[in-house]
């Protein structure tokens, strides 16, 4: 359709959806069916609502997810692979007036920089960090990491991930709201319409948190690589609800706000 | 410039960058340098926004470093060759991402944990690109306290200059000896030129964005040509070096840091015993002033190298000398610092 | 004046850092160029403790000297360790309080002064460096007892130390006097 039968067709009509501003006009790259697209959204939408969208600096991952500056219309940093927590840390300290998030993937946030990662939540860091946890390396093709499930497949378990050789799925979330520093840590998935729902409100919660300069806060989203699990976009969707819920539960997990 | 005050250097180097505007510092704890991230502790709080934080660890230091120099404010992080081995990942990100930052390696022996006496052997490692990729830093290499603080000082201005890291190159004797240092006035970093680069949030602006990371060989190809472009205008512009009795002498000493001033010594003792001792001290290790050393070899039988290492200058010094004159070695390793007589002694087997 | 080198040595504790720190300051104050340097990490730890200060009116080259032009030795494992070090018309302070016997050191004068009994007779067992000092000024006549007390003046208040600067005056004079 061409945008003035589009503009002929549509006359009229009030427009209800819309991409948010925080984001440009690029199309994302991800792959059918990946949430990173859904949470990239949500983020954005929650910057928009929050009217922080000319003060806030992203910290973006190595992964899929290294093209956040393509895609959000905010200042963004690129660090190195797990160092997110540890960047934001720096941008925040230095700019407390800024709004900081990390976003990071499994293989970042509980593999490589997990000593980052934990500090930053231990310190209290005011930042928002979003992990998002797929339970193994998505862009470099599917190997195991520190989430991967028991008996899960991937290019470097190929008869499933065994505890005796690897230790059991990490718990970074638990983990973390062991510790006295955090304020606020919660686990959610956006495979469907309701948990995006609450998906979005922990967004916003976490953001307000840091602009309430309450402290650090955590959203563990665990979403789908459809690619990599060798499933369509559907089958992936209920794996998470099947399998990674049992081992990940969603919900908060730690409040302190 | 004010009184003089009797301090150690790694009290007068981390002085002196909170006087040049320094906001952020991010260390973590290791012998020999401690004093600094002491001082830090005591004093960056005093500064208004000023950011002092004792990081996880080396890696997250330099990453926090990344992150406060995005925001345009000047930033320093300081260690110990161990420790500056650990930061190597973020410093080549940095380089990468044009950061304007300062690296401070109060240098100790190596390899491995080595011990904790002054030595040089990260010239290499400084020099040459410690990290990956095609990178240079911005080498300064004091052989006095109030050396190391006027070189700190100017690190921020090159690196902001440049959008470059800096390193500080000194090792233990300097970091612990105590001298008279007439410190720099502070400057009002709210003073400096802006950095329209910066990610400082967009009001209204474009996005900005810090990274090192380009997919595509033509576009990685053309940035890294840039940054070429970049350190051949800073060995055009920033070379630097001192000369004592470099016209017509009997041998030419070339050292740096720590060993030149030892030079100084060993050149008053052959006066003594009519040997006329020039020394030439790169103050920049990189860029190395190789043109310079060229020139000097021309009418030089013998250029004698002296480091606190097995042999890491007197590379350049060669590549510099070529096969004008006689380029021998002569060092000390593993925390052993030569004394003046024992250079003398090396020296009287040249001349 | 030429470089005049000094290395204090003695237990952790003894106030041998802070010997080597006022000669220092004390011949910044007077206008010479000055150098510190301790030895550092893990034998600061309890063992023995050593600097080094040099003071010149020439730029000095290098803090790390051999044979010092004079050595203060506050217990029998540093004059054991720097004795003989020291350089051919050099001097050495002993503190006899803790060293019975010494070794003849050829052209090198030995001073011995008991720094722990004047500490006693002062009533404070820190001042015992200051009493190794006020010796070695005499001894040495590098730095004049004045130029001492003001060095030490100077570093203790700085240090918000000053209630300290009497007693430490009186150390100085008292070893000072015991040089003679």
């Amino acid at each position: 359709m061409s945008k003035e039968a589009l503009a002929e067709d549509t006359a009229g009509m009030e427009k209800v959806f819309d991409r948010p501003k925080s984001l440009n006009n690029q199309q994302f790259s991800y792959c059918p069916g990946c949430h990173h697209g859904v949470i990239n959204r949500l983020i954005a939408e929650t910057i928009d609502e929050l009217g922080i969208q000319d003060n806030t600096v992203g910290t973006a991952p190595v992964g899929c997810s290294v093209f956040l500056y393509k895609w959000f219309d905010i200042d963004v940093i690129q660090p190195a692979h797990g160092r997110v927590s540890a960047v934001a840390t720096g941008v925040k300290r230095a700019r407390p007036d800024l709004n900081v998030f990390a976003y990071q993937g499994d293989g970042d946030f509980a593999s490589i920089g997990t000593n980052n990662s934990t500090h930053a939540a231990n310190r209290g860091d005011n930042i928002t960090v979003f992990f998002i946890n797929n339970t193994l390396y998505g862009m470099t093709g599917g190997e195991m990491s520190p989430t991967t499930l028991l008996n899960q497949k991937t290019t470097t378990t190929p008869k499933g991930r065994k505890a005796k050789d690897f230790g059991p799925p990490i718990k970074m979330s638990e983990m973390l709201s062991a510790l006295d520093g955090p304020t606020y840590i919660t686990r959610q998935a956006v495979y469907d319409v309701k948990r995006i729902d609450q998906t979005k409100k922990a967004i916003k919660k976490a953001f307000r948190i840091q602009t309430e300069g309450k402290g650090y806060a955590l959203v563990e989203i665990l979403s789908a690589c459809p690619i990599n699990w060798g499933m369509d976009p559907v089958k992936a969707n209920e794996r998470i609800k099947e399998e990674v819920e049992n081992v990940y539960p969603l919900g908060d997990i730690l409040d302190r706000s | 410039m004010g009184e003089k005050k009797l301090m150690r250097g790694n009290e007068a180097i981390a002085e002196a960058a909170i006087r040049a505007g320094c906001r952020n510092y991010f260390a973590y704890p290791i012998t020999p340098q401690a004093e600094l991230l002491q001082w830090m502790a005591n004093h960056m709080p005093e500064v208004e926004n000023g950011t002092f934080l004792q990081a996880e660890s080396e890696v997250g230091a330099i990453s926090m470093v990344y992150g406060a120099a995005s925001t345009g404010e000047r930033t320093m992080t300081s260690s110990s060759s161990p420790g500056i081995s650990l930061k190597q990942e973020g410093i080549s990100y940095l380089a990468g991402s044009e950061l304007p930052s300062v690296i401070v390696n109060i240098m100790r022996g190596g390899p491995g944990l080595g011990n904790i006496q002054p030595a040089q052997g990260d010239y290499f490692q400084s020099t040459k690109g410690g990290g990956h990729g095609d990178y240079q830093l911005i080498v300064l290499a004091p052989s006095t306290v109030p050396e190391a603080a006027e070189l700190t000082f100017e690190s921020f201005d090159l690196a902001d200059k440049y959008r470059i890291p800096v390193m500080v190159l000194a090792d233990g004797m300097i970091g612990q000896m105590m001298e008279p240092v007439e410190l720099p006035s502070p400057i009002d970093p709210s003073n400096l030129p802006d950095k329209p680069w910066a990610t400082t949030g967009t009001n209204g602006r474009d996005p900005n964005v810090i990274r090192s990371f380009a997919l595509g060989a033509e576009n990685l190809k053309s940035i890294n040509l840039d940054l070429q472009e970049k350190y051949e205008k800073i060995r055009k512009r920033e070379i630097r070096f001192e000369e004592i009795g470099v016209e017509d002498p009997d041998i030419l000493l070339v050292a740096f840091g720590t060993v030149a001033r030892i030079a100084r010594t060993a050149r008053r003792l052959g006066k003594k015993e009519g040997i006329d001792i020039g020394i030439f001290r790169p103050i920049t290790l990189w860029p190395f002033p190789d043109e310079r050393l060229a020139e000097l070899s021309e009418s030089l039988d013998t250029v004698l190298t002296v480091e606190m290492n097995a042999g890491q200058m007197v590379e350049d010094v060669r590549l510099s000398v070529k096969s004008r004159a006689q380029t021998p070695f002569y060092g000390e390793q593993g925390g052993v610092v030569p004394t003046p007589s024992e250079i003398l002694e090396e020296v009287k087997h040249h001349v | 004046m030429e470089e005049y080198s000094t290395i204090v040595s003695g237990f952790g504790g003894q106030g041998v850092i802070l010997t080597g720190k006022i000669i220092a300051r004390s011949g910044m104050e007077e206008g010479l160029e000055v150098t510190w340097l301790p030895s550092y990490g893990p034998e600061m730890r309890g063992g023995t403790a050593n600097c080094t200060a040099i003071i010149s009116s020439k730029l000095i080259g290098s803090p790390v000297v051999n044979n010092p032009s004079s050595l203060i030795a506050f217990n029998e494992p540093s004059l054991d360790k720097f004795g003989a070090s020291v350089r051919e018309g050099g001097v050495i302070v002993l503190n006899s309080s803790l060293i019975e016997d010494h070794p003849e050191y050829g052209p090198t004068r030995v001073v011995p002064v008991s720094f722990n009994e004047i500490a006693r007779q002062l009533e404070n067992q820190k001042v015992i460096n200051m009493v190794a000092l006020g010796a070695w000024s005499h001894a040495t006549e590098a730095l004049s007892l004045e130029a001492l007390q003001k060095g030490m003046k100077l570093t203790l208040e700085e240090s918000g130390k000053g209630k300290f600067v009497e007693v430490n005056e009186k150390a100085l004079e008292k070893g000072y006097a015991a040089a003679d």
